[in-house]
């Protein structure tokens, strides 16, 4: 056949959860979850993906909502990046999303691109995982044995690879709305924009202390909580962060300058996230 | 819905430019390459095959997309413009393509089907774009030739255009 380039496989248009659960449980590991496609298209075109078979589940309407309710954001799987931007109260009801967003590829791939699809496949150097530990967030993993929630922190275990079992689906991701009093902040320096991040600092600041989360150093995002941060004993906690991360080196960046980054996006991320707290 | 096995052709069947059309496809083949080898839609072009250079970008329901990041069956039931459908009628250029000719908004013109079908969303709903946000806007998209300059410059008179056309209408 002309002009084909991903290995052959089987396409399944969900009809239901139970559906896709059904298929799930049946073909595991020779099945895939096809949201956007924005990452699983290229790696079956590169064939660094070989399924028997994909399930497409962006034709559930139940799976397309953003819930705003006690506190808690929950966007299901089938909700694509630019719709969430695009969402009127995303700043005011969880800014370092609102913040995050814009830098996650480019308008032509946010608009099929899905937020838990970005968390399904966990690239280190992405910000929509960075989000999800920088909020503590959890993952919400179904299948037809049940359903679990899983704390970011527990979900990310290692470059592209989570703790969503074979037979589950991603089914939606849920972080707390902003609280009185916190505030936010986000840096990520790329060599473009648009690329993956060399490295990305997210903080967030609250009375009692402050979080801060990085992304493109190690294997997984990762994140620490300190109690209120200022001046010398910022640069110290962001120098102590930097030096205990197993940081990698690869052709975009060494791991000095990477810790550099750390240094430096940290910083200006902390005093960003404690000039808006209010 | 049934699934469809990995060995056949299936029908796949879409709104392009306003006309129902279909084709047949295996599940793995592209959009990009079904738009051009299934439907002789050639005006789309291929470069880099994996969601980088934007080249293929085509408009799927309403938002610019990669074609190449996008499976044909996927697509089935989408409504789909693409830079065939950019020209009003046969010999006479849209006013954004006019104002790609008039500024040199290109020379080997591989990248420009993917950068218009992004600009004709973008002006649709940003009637009145500065240069910055036109900018990020294109950072999607790669062209080895103009350096990008006589783009945006084609993009802002486009614009004005636009805004005088809809004045006067």
């Amino acid at each position: 056949m002309r002009g084909v380039k991903p290995g052959r496989f089987d396409y399944v248009r969900a009809d239901s959860v139970d559906e896709v659960h059904a298929v799930l449980a049946e073909e595991g590991d020779d099945a895939r979850v096809l949201a956007g496609g924005q990452t699983l298209v290229p790696m079956l075109s590169m064939r660094m993906a070989r399924p028997r078979v994909l399930l497409d589940v962006m034709h559930l309407p139940e799976l397309a909502t953003i819930e705003d309710a006690d506190g808690t954001l929950r966007i299901r799987a089938g909700v694509r990046q630019a719709v969430l931007l695009k969402w009127p109260i995303l700043a005011k009801r969880q800014p370092l999303l609102a913040a995050m967003l814009p830098w996650i590829g480019h308008p032509q791939t946010r608009s099929r691109g899905t937020v838990c699809g970005s968390i399904a496949h966990a690239d280190p150097s992405a910000e929509l995982p960075l989000a999800l530990l920088a909020l503590n967030g959890t993952v919400e993993l179904s299948s037809r044995a049940g359903r679990r929630r899983i704390p970011a922190v527990e979900f990310f275990i290692g470059i592209m690879s989570t703790a969503c079992r074979a037979d589950e689906l991603i089914e939606a991701v849920a972080v707390p709305s902003r609280l009185p009093g916190q505030g936010f902040g986000f840096r990520e320096y790329g060599r473009r924009h648009g690329d993956f991040a060399i490295v990305a600092c997210a903080a967030v600041a609250a009375a009692r202390g402050v979080r801060i989360a990085v992304a493109g150093v190690a294997d997984r995002p990762i994140a620490k909580d300190y109690p209120a941060l200022e001046g010398g004993a910022l640069d110290d906690a962001l120098d102590q962060l930097a030096r205990s991360i197993d940081v990698r080196s690869d052709l975009h960046a060494s791991a000095d300058y990477r810790r550099r980054l750390v240094r430096h996006l940290g910083k200006a991320a902390v005093t960003e996230a404690y000039q808006c707290r209010a | 819905m049934p699934r469809l096995t990995a060995d056949a052709k299936h029908r796949v069947s879409f709104t392009l430019n306003g006309r129902r059309v279909e084709g047949q496809a295996e599940p793995r083949m592209l959009l990009s390459d079904f738009l051009r080898h299934a439907i002789g839609a050639t005006g789309t072009h291929v470069g880099c095959e994996h969601g980088v250079c934007g080249a293929c970008t085509v408009v799927i329901d309403g938002a610019p997309a990669r074609a190449c990041l996008t499976l044909a069956v996927q697509a089935d039931g989408a409504d789909i413009r693409t830079v065939e459908g950019l020209a009003p009628e046969l010999g006479r250029l849209s006013i954004l393509q006019q104002a790609f000719r008039r500024n040199h908004a290109l020379q080997c013109g591989f990248c420009t089907s993917g950068i218009l079908m992004s600009l004709d969303c973008y002006l649709r709903a940003n009637p009145d774009p500065d240069e910055p946000s036109l900018r990020e806007y294109l950072s999607g998209h790669l062209c080895r030739c103009t350096g990008y300059v006589s783009i945006i410059a084609a993009a802002l008179d486009a614009a004005r255009q636009l805004l005088e056309a809809r004045e006067h209408a």
